[in-house]
């Protein structure tokens, strides 16, 4: 008996031990990036560094401000989110109620392959299809730009933002539909009216995972935005705050290379607001 | 339950601290210092020479030219590494230079670009934005479109230093690789660029530079100019250790010249 019960402990704490291996992660890298990325805003001040508009990391004057990075990351962002939510809304939308069987599933197939593409392969058909297109489209000297980023990122966010709201479209129950059918109301106001708002929350939280990946992409961004610290401007070559990070770590080195933590740190915290946005959400879907 | 938890994650991070130390004592130890530009140059001629020689460990600080002077001197490392030639004073302190190879880097413009010879002068004026149109330097009319690498890198670091621009290039674009800057010249045709020598390929056009086309015969013979030396510095007065040496006189054998040009550079011997 006695033994059994040692035996029962023993596998429950082998399963919390490896429960606590990404507790541990998490709480290391917080730990990591918290600890490298304080001494270089400590030493160039934070209001410099987060409202500097000036980074020349390498010149004999360093100046380290990322105003430029955090603005490029907030409008890429929030131009791949008005791209594109709308279009994998309305895919989810059309996938959960009005799509025949086979459609639905061939689109599915599409979209599971769309979110398994790596994303140095978004980044390379952007260099050589989309940047040269912007260039030729917009007559402009080069495409590589904050549009040409914005473009590539609403692609990559598609397959989250409309596998999400799809679920959630789905599991709206069939009775609050029939009702609303029932009253008179046609397929479409009754999808729009009732089952789109029945399902906000889930959408809410599409909406949510996608700025997630947007703003912490890099490889694809890297290849297409054209990284020069500018202030972002549409058709202007930009920095994100993910590829200041990646293009100068490898050669950087002194307040440089502890710049670039802070930066990452900086990341770190957008991507703590989201994470927190998205447990609210989930507070209140399960409140209501 | 509780208590368990705790000794979980001192055992996690426990083991989170071992695999932060973990250094191995070796018997003999060559340090070099310096030039970014040199990474991989040094980094595969250790490889190799370690090889050869278990016993040695060849260890490589990328700092930056400068400071492997400083550190070559003030006797921090063995071997100090610059990508440039040591200025007078540094040799009268004490320190003595060895070319170990040549570094070209080619300036490269799209295919379709009429333009085929450049002074270093009109390069310095096209990266500084002085001249923004190649009508001005007997092309299309077309607005130049400048790319570059990033803050940092050898390539970079060699073509500012060499054409006197350091921190004025008004760049469009910063690609982290070699290979991106290819690309995106040759997709682009207004881009101009520049990539180390033996990178080029025939997807872009390798531009004269003072009617000197970039090769390996131009670059040893001094004939083309965006070229930098690849520079060991050691202390005059005092010998190497043997280690050291050995490693010294390695790099500048022909065994080590097929080395140094898979790293990119033009070995002398």
């Amino acid at each position: 008996m006695n033994l059994k019960k040692a035996k029962e402990d023993a596998i429950h704490f082998i399963f919390l031990i490896l429960g606590l291996i990404a507790v541990g992660s998490v709480l290391v890298i917080t730990v990591y990036l918290v600890i490298s990325g304080l001494p270089a805003i400590r030493e160039i001040g934070l209001t410099e560094f987060l409202f500097g508009q000036r980074w020349a990391s390498t010149a004999a004057q360093p100046e380290y401000g990322i105003l430029p990075f955090i603005l490029t990351s907030i409008y890429g962002t929030a131009g791949a989110i008005i791209i594109g939510v709308p279009i994998g809304f309305f895919a989810a939308v059309y996938l959960a109620k009005m799509a025949p069987k086979k459609v639905c599933a061939f689109m599915q197939l599409c979209i599971g392959v769309l979110a398994g593409i790596p994303s140095v392969v978004y980044g390379l058909v952007g260099m050589l299809i989309l940047v040269p297109g912007i260039m030729r489209i917009f007559d402009v000297p080069d495409g590589a730009s904050l549009l040409a980023a914005i473009v590539v990122l609403a692609v990559m966010i598609l397959p989250s933002v409309i596998n999400v709201s799809l679920t959630s479209l789905q599991s709206v129950p069939m009775e609050y539909e029939e009702a609303s059918l029932a009253l008179g109301a046609t397929s479409t106001e009754t999808y729009f009216k009732v089952t789109v708002p029945a399902a906000k929350s889930g959408i809410f939280t599409a909406i949510v995972l996608g700025i997630g990946r947007a703003i912490g992409e890099a490889m694809a961004v890297m290849m297409v935005a054209g990284n020069v610290a500018n202030m972002p401007s549409l058709f202007q070559s930009v920095r994100f705050l993910t590829t200041a990070v990646a293009s100068e770590m490898s050669y950087s080195s002194g307040l440089q290379r502890q710049a670039l933590f802070s930066i990452a740190l900086v990341l770190f915290f957008f991507i703590m607001l989201i994470n927190a946005t998205l447990l609210v959400i989930k507070k209140r879907s399960q409140s209501v | 339950m509780k208590r368990l938890l705790t000794i979980a994650l001192i055992a996690l991070l426990a083991m989170t601290s071992v695999f932060a130390g973990g250094s191995s004592e070796s018997t003999q130890n060559v340090a070099t210092d310096g030039s970014t530009s040199m990474e991989s140059v040094i980094g595969s001629l250790a490889e190799a020479f370690m090889e050869e020689h278990p016993e040695i460990n060849v260890t490589y600080n990328p700092t930056g030219s400068g400071s492997g002077i400083t550190a070559v001197s003030e006797g921090r490392c063995d071997i100090g590494l610059a990508s440039r030639a040591l200025k007078d004073e540094e040799k009268a302190g004490g320190l003595t230079e060895t070319i170990l190879a040549l570094d070209g880097i080619a300036i490269i413009v799209n295919n379709a670009n009429p333009v085929s010879d450049l002074s270093i002068d009109q390069i310095a004026k096209i990266y500084t934005g002085e001249i923004t149109n190649w009508s001005e330097v007997g092309g299309n009319d077309g607005q130049i479109v400048l790319i570059g690498r990033e803050a940092g890198s050898g390539t970079r670091d060699g073509f500012e230093s060499i054409t006197g621009t350091e921190d004025m290039c008004q760049y469009r674009q910063e690609l982290t690789s070699t290979g991106d800057v290819i690309t995106t010249v040759s997709t682009n045709p207004n881009a101009i660029g520049y990539a180390s020598l033996s990178a080029v390929s025939d997807k872009v056009k390798t531009l004269l530079v003072d009617g000197v086309a970039p090769s390996e015969e131009t670059v040893l013979s001094g004939e083309y100019l965006v070229q930098r030396p690849f520079v060991m510095a050691t202390r005059s007065t005092e010998a190497l250790s043997e280690a050291a040496q050995m490693f010294f006189d390695y790099a500048l054998s022909s065994e080590a010249a097929p080395i140094i040009a898979g790293a990119g550079a033009v070995p002398l011997n």
